[in-house]
């Protein structure tokens, strides 16, 4: 009996988190204008989800940290792997890479205003450019690392260096690569909401989180700050799925 | 070493040895002359001479660190030699075709191909058509009589079926001569016992010139025609014994006076080179 309840633990933490969240306003051991109760945050994110301009907000948002991840995956995939087969290369440019992977991605928002102005192409290639960086990085290690055995009993089999990269070092990075997408794609969604709280932006989950606050609207704003959370989410559980289907011998 | 001592211990244990070079009555499969190789400061090999004969299976043994893979490694070209000639029958590696069975099954198959693409790759490499690649591996599995679902990844495998998987994929190419490089040493007792049975029927059914190295005793004499025995490094040839025990041998051999003599005539040379050092 209690094994069978077992998939049901999860929903102990969500449920403690509410009947804490619905004690504290209902007993008024927060300001309810600060914190709103559950009923009221829901009754907002239902009706900005539906139809609402949070719903709006929110597919902007989806759509900047897909394309910022989509194009961080185009550049960055193909890099890591020519410079992870080439350990030489990889050393002669891991100091910048890491330094530039240590800068918070955040703090070239203004010198990206300024190259490509106030529209979505700041926010998608500052996201970007952060994404870029790590993926590149993962890609690169995984390559690195390929079992030297796999790839001996390649070049034993006579595989030729391309087809060792192709069908061995390629497939081999796939799991590090998979983390490097997961960790990129968490990344540009943290610098998207960021660059819509700033000047100039006219939408998204950032700017709906912004202008709730501004507007003192906070039942809006719980909602939209837990539509952002929901988002981040999914995004990772996609990509766990999505490893899990393309890297089947993954941990095994 | 030169043949009147190889003469004198012949008569001393009964045991027969051969040179390590020429005199199989026969041309030698593989020639390796001269051949040097140095890891750091460390000389594994110095000017290293030894004849392969054809047709046999040999069984490399000796003291730990010695260089029993190292020396395989070279033959099969996994790494470059400091100095020396290799030859197969006068041809180089290159030109000839080879199986190599490694220690690491985990690591050596390719766990995003099913058994049956882990097998015939090789035979992709060899650029034939995928037609006649699926034609030659169900044949290899015929006639191995082979009862594994091929349609299974390796991971999905015992160890003894993923290093039977391995071996495979060294034999589908019809390789000349087959190297194995401790196959059995990550498998448990029952299995080992198992695949040293399925070795000894592949080499009875192809007889290709198979060089194995092993860490047991009784299975390197068990399973070979002869056994070369090296010292400590730099490595010399301390004995190339000869085994003939009529095949197939089986859990009877192990008790046979020719068996138990031969034993233990490698172990006293192994001890001996052992306590050398």
């Amino acid at each position: 009996m209690t094994r069978r309840l077992e998939p049901l633990l999860p929903l102990v933490g969500v449920l403690g988190l509410f009947a804490i969240w619905s004690l504290a306003t209902f007993n008024k051991w927060v300001d309810p204008v600060l914190l709103p109760s559950p009923a009221t945050t829901f009754q907002a994110f239902w009706k900005g989800m539906d139809g609402g301009a949070l719903g709006f907000d929110f597919v902007k948002t989806v759509y900047r940290t897909a394309m910022a991840t989509l194009i961080a995956a185009v550049i960055a995939i193909p890099l890591g792997i020519v410079l992870g087969s080439s350990e030489k290369f990889y050393r002669s440019l891991e100091f910048v890479i890491d330094f530039f992977r240590s800068t918070p991605a955040s703090a070239m928002f203004p010198l990206f205003l300024v190259l490509f102005g106030v529209g979505d192409e700041t926010k998608i290639s500052v996201a970007a450019f952060g994404a870029i960086l790590v993926i590149l990085f993962n890609v690169a290690y995984g390559v690195m690392n390929a079992r030297k055995t796999r790839l001996l009993a390649a070049k034993v089999m006579g595989a030729s260096r391309l087809r060792v990269l192709f069908d061995v070092m390629l497939l081999e990075s796939l799991p590090q690569t998979f983390v490097g997408l997961r960790n990129g794609v968490s990344l540009a969604l943290v610098i998207i909401v960021v660059a819509e709280m700033f000047i100039g932006s006219q939408d998204g989950l950032g700017h709906s989180v912004f202008e709730a606050q501004q507007l003192f609207d906070m039942p809006r704003m719980y909602a939209a700050i837990f539509a952002a959370g929901a988002l981040g989410y999914a995004l990772n559980l996609l990509f766990i799925l999505a490893e899990r289907s393309f890297v089947h011998w993954g941990g095994k | 070493m030169s043949a009147i001592q190889h003469a004198f211990r012949a008569e001393s244990t009964g045991v027969p040895s051969s040179p390590a070079v020429g005199a199989f009555g026969k041309r030698p499969h593989v020639t390796i002359r001269g051949l040097s190789k140095r890891f750091d400061t460390a000389v594994i090999y110095d000017d290293f001479d030894l004849d392969i004969p054809r047709g046999e299976l040999i069984s490399v043994f000796g003291p730990n660190g010695c260089g029993k893979s190292t020396l395989i490694n070279m033959i099969a070209g996994l790494i470059p030699v400091d100095a020396g000639q290799i030859l197969f029958d006068g041809m180089l590696l290159s030109e000839i075709k080879f199986g190599y069975v490694f220690q690491n099954y985990r690591e050596a198959l390719f766990p995003w191909l099913r058994a049956f693409d882990n097998i015939s790759y090789p035979l992709k490499m060899m650029k034939v058509p995928a037609a006649e690649r699926k034609a030659r591996t169900e044949k290899l599995v015929a006639h191995l009589g082979v009862k594994l679902d091929l349609n299974k990844y390796p991971y999905q495998m015992s160890g003894g079926q993923q290093q039977l998987v391995s071996i495979m994929r060294a034999l589908i190419v019809e390789p000349e001569i087959l190297f194995l490089d401790e196959p059995f040493s990550a498998l448990d007792y029952e299995m080992t016992l198992f695949m040293r049975e399925q070795l000894q029927k592949l080499f009875m059914e192809t007889g290709t010139t198979t060089v194995l190295v092993s860490h047991d005793l009784e299975e390197a004499v068990y399973l070979a025609d002869r056994i070369l025995l090296l010292s400590r490094y730099p490595a010399r040839v301390a004995d190339f014994v000869q085994y003939d025990g009529a095949r197939p041998r089986t859990d009877a051999t192990l008790s046979e006076a020719g068996f138990v003599r031969t034993k233990a005539h490698c172990l006293e040379v192994f001890q001996r080179e052992v306590r050398r050092s």
